[in-house]
């Protein structure tokens, strides 16, 4: 292929449509984020960061997307492991509804979700009579964090268990161990990281989330605020550099998720290949 | 391959059968709750004060108007990404040069940055106070709290969707095809037209479908850019949000479900082209 750019057409123009966009579209207005916060200075950069509401948003944030996105991974994983090794009724249905949370707008979700989970709803009424705050609480937007990261999972671990050997647990199966073993010994180490990845990628995305939260979160200062829906009210509020300040934090943190990401996803491929 | 002397039996890859059923049981049941019922209680709620309320909810001029500029958005935001996402994946796939890896992880960047993040960068560059905001209005250009904005923040949002999906393809294919249509004597044009856009065609379909999804339902972006004014910035999504807010709840949700529809029409085009890719 190194020799292709001779015979094949096309290198230049491709190559300038793909940098003219990226520069335009994406890297000069994420440049401006950095640039216009710096303007703050370190100091004022540090004191709009850590606010106490900023820092309640943040410590929200990462508390409720983390649980959000634990409880993905073991249902993505049995959801993917249902999917891909049993047959049932309605399969192929289930698994195209696995990307609802992709195909549906987020505000969609956001507005469903809070009348099913609100006090009278369908089922915010069983929650509430034992006590449980479904809705305007913290376990609200885990639940609408829940609902955005589930596919993630499902997607990265689906394709690696469909690719596993038999003749692997066949082995483990003759030399005498029993199916729990072959689980927790064979088939999870081989498809551990490519559900650390979908954790990983729930994760990053429910950080960011805001449309399907926003509306469950009921958004309280220090209670429920998260840290998009807190930069949306700054922005409500005209207070452009506190707001240009935590979404420079917010996209370092994307950054540090985005590299995690890349070396998950190249650990994965060498186990693949490794096999 | 050496013939198999002893067949395991296939008991040994399974579990016992209340295991399965109990697993089978487990997962349709959080897909059910999870999935399904927010999917169902869009519908149930947009109608439950009757037909003629859903309907009057839909053709209300604010409705309306609304519907318009999303269709806009997507129309103007879907082609423009999808040509990028073509020519992206044309250069990642069939060149080598160096700095690949690093651009083709800032390709995917839209998708680590959080929607509200990628409305306010946008404001920094186009708005009042922003990069080349006072200039643009001076001359006469508002983009910030105009139609504009809003359709620059979701091609933003859009960016990777197409190159994403054919990226992946156009590798797994290879360029004999089109080396073989030059060997032929094809002109580089006539080669993109013959060749490259029959193989890709699904591919591309695919990822317009994706890129499309996303541009009609996109929310915390657009809601920043926008400044919510009816009638004219204003898309479906930020429509429901207005309704919502001002305890609407059956004209919210109907408009809502002209939007599941889009997305449950997604899903089935997804699974429909899914298995046609994959032959």
């Amino acid at each position: 292929m190194t020799n292709s750019r001779r015979v094949l057409p096309g290198f230049g123009l491709s190559l300038g449509i793909t940098l003219f966009a990226l520069s335009l579209i994406v890297l000069l207005p994420l440049a401006a984020a950095v640039v216009k916060s710096s303007g703050l200075g370190w100091e004022g950069f540090y004191e709009a960061v850590t606010t106490k509401r900023s820092i309640a948003a943040f410590k929200l944030s990462i508390y409720t997307s983390f649980w959000a996105a634990l409880f993905d991974a073991f249902a993505g994983l049995l959801i993917a492991w249902v999917l891909v090794r049993y047959s049932f009724p309605g399969k192929r249905f289930f698994d195209a509804i696995v990307d609802l949370p992709f195909a549906l707008p987020t505000a969609v979700a956001g507005i469903a979700l809070t009348t099913l989970y609100a006090r009278k709803g369908w089922i915010g009424q069983y929650t509430y009579a034992w006590g449980i705050e479904t809705a305007y609480s913290p376990l609200g937007i885990g639940i609408a964090l829940a609902f955005i990261g589930i596919p993630f999972v499902v997607r990265t671990v689906q394709p690696v268990m469909v690719d596993l050997e038999p003749e692997v647990e066949e082995a483990a199966a003759t030399l005498g161990s029993t199916r729990l073993t072959v689980f927790l010994r064979v088939i999870l180490p081989a498809i551990f990281p490519a559900l650390l990845t979908g954790f990983t990628m729930a994760f990053a995305r429910a950080l960011g989330e805001y449309g399907s939260v926003v509306f469950i979160s009921g958004n309280k200062p220090m209670k429920t605020q998260i840290l998009p829906t807190l930069i949306m009210e700054q922005l409500d509020q005209f207070r452009y550099m506190q707001a240009t300040a935590l979404a420079t934090a917010m996209l370092g943190l994307s950054f540090v998720f985005l590299l995690v990401i890349n070396l998950l996803q190249r650990w994965q491929l060498a186990r693949r290949g490794g096999i | 391959m050496a013939p198999k002397l002893h067949t395991p039996p296939s008991r040994v890859l399974t579990e016992p059968w209340w295991v399965r059923s109990l697993l089978i049981f487990a997962a349709l049941a959080i897909m059910t709750l999870m999935l399904l019922l927010p999917l169902f209680i869009v519908f149930a709620e947009g109608l439950r004060k009757g037909w003629e309320v859903y309907l009057s909810a839909l053709t209300h001029p604010d409705a309306m108007s609304a519907l318009k500029l999303t269709l806009l958005v997507a129309g103007v935001a879907v082609p423009i990404n999808a040509i990028i996402g073509v020519a992206v994946s044309w250069c990642v796939t069939r060149f080598d040069f160096p700095g690949k890896g690093i651009l083709m992880t800032l390709i995917d960047l839209p998708f680590a940055v959080s929607p509200v993040v990628a409305g306010l960068i946008y404001v920094l560059v186009f708005g009042q106070n922003g990069w080349v905001g006072p200039w643009l209005i001076d001359h006469g250009f508002k983009i910030i709290f105009t139609p504009w904005g809003v359709i620059l923040a979701t091609i933003f949002i859009t960016f990777p969707f197409v190159a994403r999906e054919l990226i992946p393809i156009m590798q797994s294919q290879g360029a004999d095809a089109e080396l073989a249509a030059l060997t032929l004597g094809a002109s580089g044009w006539k080669m993109f037209w013959r060749v490259t856009l029959p193989n890709i065609k699904w591919g591309l379909f695919y990822g317009i479908i994706l890129c499309n999804a996303r541009a009609m339902g996109e929310f915390g972006a657009v809601s920043v850019v926008s400044g919510h004014l009816r009638g004219f910035t204003n898309t479906l999504p930020l429509h429901i949000e207005i309704l919502y807010n001002e305890y609407q709840f059956a004209a919210s949700f109907a408009v809502a479900s002209v939007l599941a529809l889009l997305a449950i029409v997604t899903l089935v085009l997804k699974s429909i082209l899914e298995a046609r890719i994959g032959d």
